[in-house]
């Protein structure tokens, strides 16, 4: 990749993304080739909002390429919570790791801190922005399992704030993907990602339910309807009930249909679509591992 | 020169920008970061009838020649202005207001949560886009309101 640091999904192009997605699918191939292969390298973790899941993984990744991680630790007990500005937090802490992931509630902070460090920068989600190494997975579950070219995706839910959306939805304009967007008016996607898409000449459709777009997909996307969004209670419940997705209701899909979730979920995908082939979510959660090994093995480069 | 012009004092050397939009003339001055207590001599004509705009701003600025930076900052919220450098009461440069790719420093973004607005060691950036503006950081994109980003501070 020609990057050092990864800040958004609009810097990847197909090559970048095929590069990664390959590398990826060699390491899931073969494991142990790939052990050992960055021993003594250190990532640092500076997660300014928790977030279990992808923190794990980043460390998962690394030690199974034989480093390990250095961890600022949570931001309540930190010297962040003093007032120290987030520009002199990274430029200390780069010096301690070869590598840095951060997850921050502010937009923006990946793009600011990449302009204050040398090692590679991995954006690990910053406010409502940008989440590339989700794409990334995301990316990898849909090639494997309904590939890339001539692709029709159904991607719903949150659209205004579901930075794995934007993302997302960027990446795909490098594949001839047709995009259809179904959400809540309230919730649809934001003038910037509207922009980006036109600029980059992508087929976007926009819907407001599910039913009319069903049938057509390869792949839907399900993300979750929060109810911090609304202010009213009874209305989340009223928008939120009719974009949950149940067996039921994928009765009028294709067989073949890919169901994906950037989890956790609340009730957007009912228990009992776990059962179904269209289930593909804990799959995809799975491949956030060698993925995200693949990318820090292009990043940290040669150690030979 | 019309009659209403002249109620707006000539200037020896300076600046005059003419063909502001109605109301836009305090704007012109935030972006100059003109608030009188640099002890410019500036004079501001708000609401003049126009031919060409039906109402405008014109703002004179005594002493005080305008960099092309300023200059093309002012293109955002005046796209039609013309800036008349004047040495001796004699008109000797007319600068062309050229849309800029970038502006930096100037606009506040508008989103809360965008990392320009907290207190970290850098100037806000902004895309000039061919109908708006778009904040570096967190890409927001803002069309019809972009007076209201201007650092008046
Ligand atoms: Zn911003």
């Amino acid at each position: 990749m020609r990057h050092d640091h990864l800040v958004t999904a609009k810097q990847l192009t197909r090559a970048d993304v095929e590069t990664v997605l390959d590398r990826a699918a060699e390491i899931d191939a073969d494991p142990g080739a790939f052990r050992d292969r960055h021993a003594g390298a250190l990532l640092g973790l500076l997660f300014f909002e928790p977030s279990t899941r992808t923190k794990m993984s980043f460390e998962a990744a690394i030690k199974r390429l034989g480093g390990d991680v250095v961890d600022m630790g949570s931001v309540e007990s930190s010297s962040v919570k003093k007032g120290e500005s987030l520009a002199d937090t990274v430029r200390v802490i780069e010096g301690y790791a070869d590598a840095l992931v951060l997850r921050h509630p502010r937009q923006g902070a990946a793009k600011m801190t990449g302009e204050y460090v040398d090692v590679p920068l991995l954006n690990a989600g910053d406010g409502a922005g940008h989440h590339p190494t989700q794409t990334l997975l995301d990316l990898y579950t849909i090639r494997e399992n309904a590939g890339l070219d001539d692709l029709t995706i159904g991607i719903m839910g949150d659209l205004k704030y579901g930075r794995t959306v934007h993302s997302l939805a960027h990446a795909l304009t490098n594949f001839d993907a047709h995009q259809h967007f179904i959400s809540p008016e309230s919730l649809q996607l934001p003038r910037s990602v509207r922009y980006d898409l036109h600029e980059a000449g992508a087929t976007v459709r926009e819907h407001t339910d599910l039913e009319a777009v069903l049938p057509d997909l390869d792949v839907l996307y399900v993300t979750r309807i929060q109810r911090e969004r609304f202010p009213d209670e009874n209305e989340y419940h009223a928008i939120a009930g009719e974009y949950q997705v149940d067996a039921d209701t994928l009765a009028a899909a294709r067989d073949d249909l890919t169901v994906m979730h950037p989890l956790p979920r609340v009730d957007e995908i009912a228990a009992d679509v776990d059962d179904t082939d269209h289930a593909t979510y804990f799959e995809q959660a799975h491949n956030g591992v060698p993925v995200r090994m693949a990318l820090l093995d292009l990043l940290l480069g040669d150690s030979e | 020169m019309s009659e209403h012009e002249l109620r707006v004092s000539k200037i020896r050397d300076g600046t005059v920008i003419d063909h502001i939009p109605g109301g836009q003339a305090l704007n012109v001055l935030a972006i100059l970061a003109i608030d009188g207590s640099g002890g410019e001599e500036v004079s501001i004509g708000m609401n003049v009838p126009s031919d060409r705009l039906g109402r405008k701003d014109i703002v004179k600025v005594e002493g005080r020649e305008l960099s092309q930076d300023e200059v093309d900052v002012l293109s955002l919220i005046a796209p039609d202005a013309t800036i008349n450098i004047v040495r001796d009461y004699d008109v000797v440069d007319k600068h062309r207001l050229e849309r800029p790719e970038e502006v930096t420093g100037v606009l506040t973004c508008p989103n809360r949560n965008c990392i320009s607005t907290d207190d970290e060691p850098i100037d806000s950036r902004f895309a000039v886009l061919p109908d708006g503006v778009r904040c570096e950081y967190c890409e927001t994109i803002v069309r019809d309101s972009i007076p209201d980003l201007i650092d008046a501070a």
